[in-house]
């Protein structure tokens, strides 16, 4: 394999539906990372008051209604990572999420928003290694990639080279994206370039599959530390940065997004790459990922409302929008109970 | 547009707020409305009415009623005869009603977010997250001073009929600054809303009837400007709250002065926006947003000024380039819109030509690049880039949301950008190194200083400019005494007319040896200097018998004297301990030279010897008290909800003027200028015309006393002569005229130029030696003004 997962698997309905306006196929060319540029780290200046008063008066600016809201809850659902991270996982109950990644909003519905017979799923199926393979085969010919967390999630305290031999082995039974978890240590210590050396060296093993680099931000707590560390694993090659583990105290958040996605329009700015977001943990309803779509259009544009470079990683989101939509198309409110579950 | 199209381009489509009820409201009055005197709607006297229409449509929206002079008399007799019984409803009493103001708003929040944006064209987001929220805060805060009145303004009363004309940009929320307080503190008012905004205070005037406020305590009255004229000029007024135009403001000082009638103006700015090369450039690209396109730019305080530090200059233009093109204008009742329409096609218009001013000056132009709605008053986001301090469209307030940007090098430079302008209101100051910031923002002569942010606002802090943006402050305790008077000077009485002055007997004691000639000079950045024009006047006892000579001071001298004034600025930077310490210094020295000053006064004034005396040591008294209230009167802490604190910090006005009465030759004098100079503001005095005597020999305590020259300038001579040229001097800060009722008016009429800030005593006398009225914080409030630096915190 020579191209990344996202070429050979593009945006299943930018292929099948493309638009009057200019279709959104996603070739991206992959970010090669750079060697480390301390001045890019030390310029970094970012006031908590002001990133939180953005984000504050972002949901009062914008909204959207009727069709143009089913169309961007619809849109959230394709930027889904669908996740299970939990002790008690089973291969089996991988499967029966990996079917709901591949039908995530029932026919009748999909029908009467106007989506009949159009292949709609979630952005990926994330899981530990141990249920890569499961995964991989249930989701066999759907085009949705298999996310594996790795580096000793979520905590990232292992040895290295167990982190290492741990990606590998993810990709070898078939993840296309590895979610890395940082040493929190290194920032916490201001040591950016063992953090770099770090990161660069999970690329270096990802090989083909896309390199999500987790921040886990609730253990960063400053935004500086954040948006330090989010330009620090771009220039060690990260595909996407992401916020949390969703283990930790504080997950995603509309501030610390804010944050990362000025670092990654800085670094498209000075490189040309464009890295992709991925927030995590505690985004649940309808109207939460909505904000986080605003935001990502109105600090980065429109190609970032797409799954290559947006994703969610969320477990109970989808029920919530599944109940919208349903909403939308019959003008009732709908119960969970009325959704299968995954 | 379908699901699937809007699933492919990701266009946020149209999301309109509902706005049923708010034209059922207007249905309801069949769209024409009276004034609203006494509780009750009342259709105007001549019949007239005017249209009100909607900015973002064109289209009609009402009929208001053309207010005349029965009107507004009309008015203003009903607050009259409310007034009493509001002020003896007492503490409590008002809280009840101002706490049922607040709820008022909050219940029907909606309606009146929609009907004012309808009405003036900014969007719903706006007058839904600000402008309701913000008027109901108001209320809530002042039900407390109500509350609290008896305790904490035990020695004050109200002010009786209060004349409150506001703008249009924030119509309710000026309505609430405006009431709120005076309401609060036992006034009633008389209400002129913008002629092109009336709506929201006709609905509020009608709902405040509905929740129980007693006929007479609001009263709303419309119209246009002359209606605006008739309230300003009417008798029954004994105050009037201004908010509007630096020009509009001048005409209201004028016709006001010498009537009596205090004033409060909150007026233009231009206010500058300091961008560091330390700051968070992205966060301040929003802050200027907040700053420029919050309102269409139709905000006194907007941040208009754009100054950059040189070395981030080109990035920060790049990136605020690229964040206009994200903001969104649109209807106003659309919840998906950054920017609504400007109020008036004669607003688009001013600002159409200043922007075309602008780039003709050299300035380069960008613009958003979304199309704009065809119909109605709608103007992008513009920014003028390249502009320089001598363009015109760096010093004009546009009122529109045009940002004209500049560079600077230094910390200094900024500064001196900053205050390079005849306005004072707000000023923002981005940084993210905390001494820089908090240095520069006690040094920008603006009311209010954000850091890190912008356009905050609470009840709680008070607002309010410098210079030409106006004077008094709205919000905070600062606000409440606005429309409070002390109740020690209540029982002053007109000052009885002078004796005519002595003829001057023969001066010859025949062959004896004279004693040494003593011709007073006068006293200018700490030296004595002869007078410019090289004339004096002598001085006479009560007998006609020559006491010496005073110099004949004229408009020159005044003029050294504020040029030296202005020069002595370390002043303002000594330390407070260094202020008490040299205020204590000349009581000292006074004291050691008490005999010759109470003999100087006898001789003077004709009083007894042991009168003379009391008057000495009430001045030694009173300089310690100044000695003692230099380091303590001091600002506050406010707490408004935000992560953060805002400083409410006294600083001294600047170059004070200051005529003195006839009364109490020394003591007059040194009342006056000790609490000045205790702030640290810089001195030009015209001490007692006919007794100047005091006053010149305290140049020598002066001198020993380590006041640095140029602190204390003196200049004798003529009142009625001095004064004016006080009052016309564009670079004297404040004017504060004792001693006659003539003095009072020259010092209001004449002192529209900078529209300084004026203290005088209307001719009714004060007795300088009750304290109560002549000490303290009663005359310190006048010799401070306040700013606020509001400083959000977090990392």
């Amino acid at each position: 394999m020579t191209q990344s997962v996202f070429i050979q698997n593009p945006s299943p309905l930018a292929v099948q539906s493309p638009s009057p306006g200019g279709e959104h196929v996603h070739s991206l060319p992959r970010n090669s990372g750079r060697a480390l540029e301390m001045d890019w780290v030390d310029d970094i200046r970012i006031n908590l008051s002001a990133a939180e008063r953005r984000v504050a008066s972002l949901p009062g600016r914008r909204t959207v209604k009727k069709d143009a809201q089913a169309a961007w809850l619809l849109k959230a659902v394709t930027c889904i990572d669908l996740t299970t991270l939990n002790g008690d996982d089973t291969a089996e109950r991988v499967k029966r999420l990996c079917a709901k990644a591949k039908a995530p909003v029932r026919g009748d519905v999909m029908e009467k928003l106007g989506f009949a017979g159009r292949a709609l799923h979630t952005g990926a199926v994330c899981v530990y290694h141990r249920f890569v393979g499961a995964a991989v085969e249930a989701l066999d010919g759907s085009g949705i990639p298999v996310a594996a967390v790795s580096t000793g999630f979520p905590a990232g305290l292992v040895p290295h080279e167990l982190k290492l031999k741990e990606i590998e082995a993810s990709v070898r039974d078939g993840a296309q994206e590895i979610d890395i978890v940082i040493t929190r240590e290194h920032v916490l210590t201001g040591d950016w370039r063992a953090l770099y050396a770090e990161v660069q060296d999970f690329r270096a093993v990802c090989d083909n599959a896309h390199l999500k680099t987790i921040l886990a931000t609730g253990d960063l707590k400053t935004l500086r530390n954040v948006a330090k560390a989010s330009m620090v694993c771009m220039m060690a090659g990260a595909d996407f940065i992401k916020t949390s583990t969703g283990k930790e105290g504080v997950n995603a958040t509309l501030p610390v997004t804010l944050a990362m996605l000025r670092m990654i329009r800085l670094y498209q700015e000075r490189t040309g790459y464009k890295i992709g977001f991925k927030p995590a943990g505690g985004i649940s309803t309808a109207k939460d990922v909505l904000t986080y779509q605003f935001l990502m259009k109105e600090e980065l544009g429109r190609d970032w409302l797409e799954p290559d470079l947006f994703r969610i990683g969320a477990s109970s989101l989808l029920a919530d929008i599944e109940r919208q939509l349903e909403h939308h198309v019959t003008g009732h409110y709908s119960a969970f109970n009325r959704h299968p579950v995954g | 547009m379908s699901v699937a199209s809007y699933f492919e381009t990701m266009e946020y489509g149209p999301a309109p707020e509902a706005d049923g009820e708010a034209r059922a409201w207007l249905a309801r009055h069949d769209a024409t409305f009276g004034h609203f005197i006494a509780g009750k709607f009342t259709a105007p006297h001549a019949g007239k009415h005017l249209t009100t229409s909607e900015p973002a449509t064109g289209k009609t929206l009402a009929r208001i009623a053309q207010g005349d002079a029965t009107d507004v008399e009309a008015a203003v007799s009903a607050a009259r005869t409310a007034q009493a019984a509001w002020a003896k409803l007492g503490g409590h009493g008002r809280a009840r009603h101002l706490y049922a103001l607040a709820r008022m708003l909050q219940r029907h929040a909606r309606l009146f977010a929609v009907l004012e944006a309808i009405d003036n064209g900014k969007p719903i987001r706006e007058t839904r997250d600000l402008d309701v929220p913000l008027a109901a805060r108001h209320f809530l805060y002042h039900a407390g001073w109500a509350q609290l009145q008896d305790r904490e303004f035990a020695d004050q009363v109200p002010i009786g009929v209060i004349g409150q004309i506001i703008p249009w940009n924030f119509p309710l929320l000026m309505l609430a600054w405006k009431i709120a307080p005076a309401l609060a503190a036992g006034n009633t008012v008389v209400l002129k809303p913008a002629e092109f905004t009336s709506l929201t205070a006709l609905l509020f005037a009608e709902l405040s009837a509905e929740a129980g406020l007693p006929p007479g305590v609001l009263n709303v009255v419309t119209g246009d400007g002359a209606t605006g004229a008739l309230l300003v000029e009417s008798p029954g007024v004994d105050k009037i709250a201004f908010t509007g135009s630096t020009e509009v403001g001048r005409l209201i000082r004028q016709k006001t002065a010498g009537t009596g009638k205090s004033l409060t103006l909150e007026l233009g700015g231009k206010s500058p926006f300091i961008v560091f090369d330390d700051a968070d450039i992205d966060g301040a690209v929003e802050g200027v947003v907040d700053a420029i396109w919050f309102n269409q730019g139709q905000v006194c305080c907007a941040g208009s000024r754009l100054l950059l530090q040189e070395g981030i200059a080109e990035t920060f233009r790049r990136r605020l380039i690229r964040r206009m093109e994200t903001l969104r204008v649109g209807m106003p009742l659309d919840k998906a819109i950054d920017m609504g329409a400007v109020v008036a096609p004669v607003q688009l218009e001013r600002i159409k030509s200043l922007v075309e001013t602008g780039v003709k000056e050299g300035a380069e132009k960008y613009q958003a690049s979304g199309a704009l709605l065809s119909e109605g008053c709608f103007y992008p986001p513009t920014l003028l880039w390249n502009v320089h301090p001598s363009s015109t469209v760096a010093t004009e307030e546009i009122f529109g949301p045009v940002l004209v940007a500049m560079t600077f090098r230094t910390p200094d430079e900024a500064v001196m950008l900053a205050n390079n302008t005849r306005y004072g209101l707000a000023a923002s100051v981005w940084s993210e190194t905390i001494g820089l910031a908090l240095d520069i923002a006690p040094k920008l002569l603006a009311g209010v200083v954000w850091v890190n942010a912008t356009n905050l606002f609470d009840a709680s802090v008070g607002f309010g400019g410098y210079r030409e943006s106006g004077f008094g402050r709205e919000g905070g305790r600062e606000g409440m005494y606005e429309y409070l008077k002390p109740k020690a000077w209540s029982g002053r009485k007109a000052r009885a007319k002078a004796s005519p002055l002595p003829t001057a007997s023969g001066a010859s004691a025949g062959f004896d040896v004279p004693p040494i000639d003593r011709t007073a000079k006068l006293f200018v950045g700490g030296k004595q200097v002869r007078p410019d024009g090289n004339y004096s006047r002598a001085v006479l006892s009560p007998k006609g018998r020559r006491l010496g000579e005073a110099g004949e001071g004229n408009r020159k001298d005044i003029r050294n004297a504020v040029a030296a004034a202005r020069s002595a600025e370390g002043w303002a930077r000594a330390t407070a301990h260094n202020r008490a310490q040299i205020l204590y210094y000349l009581a000292e020295n006074l004291s050691a030279r008490g005999d010759e000053f109470a003999r100087r006064i006898a001789d003077m004034t004709g009083v007894s010897a042991a009168k003379a005396r009391a008057e000495v040591d009430a001045s030694i008294g009173r300089l310690f008290s100044y000695g003692a209230w230099a380091d303590k009167f001091e600002g506050t802490i406010h707490a408004p909800p935000l992560r953060g604190v805002a400083l409410a910090m006294h600083e001294p006005i600047g170059v004070v003027g200051v005529v003195c009465t006839d009364e109490a030759p020394l003591l007059g004098f040194i009342s006056l200028v000790a609490p000045l100079v205790a702030m640290g503001n810089r001195v030009v005095a015209v001490p007692s015309e006919r007794h100047p005597l005091a006053a010149t020999d305290f140049y020598q305590v002066l001198e020993t006393s380590d006041v640095p020259g140029g602190v204390v300038n003196i200049v004798t001579g003529d009142r009625d002569e001095l004064v004016k040229v006080l009052a016309e001097h564009d670079d004297v800060d404040a004017l504060w005229a004792f001693g006659s009722q003539d003095a009072s008016t020259a010092a209001e009429r004449y002192s529209i130029g900078n529209l300084k800030r004026t203290l005088v005593d209307h001719g009714l006398a004060l007795d300088w030696y009750d304290k109560a009225a002549s000490e303290g914080p009663i005359l310190l409030r006048h010799a401070v003004q306040v700013k606020n630096i509001w400083i959000p915190y977090g990392d």
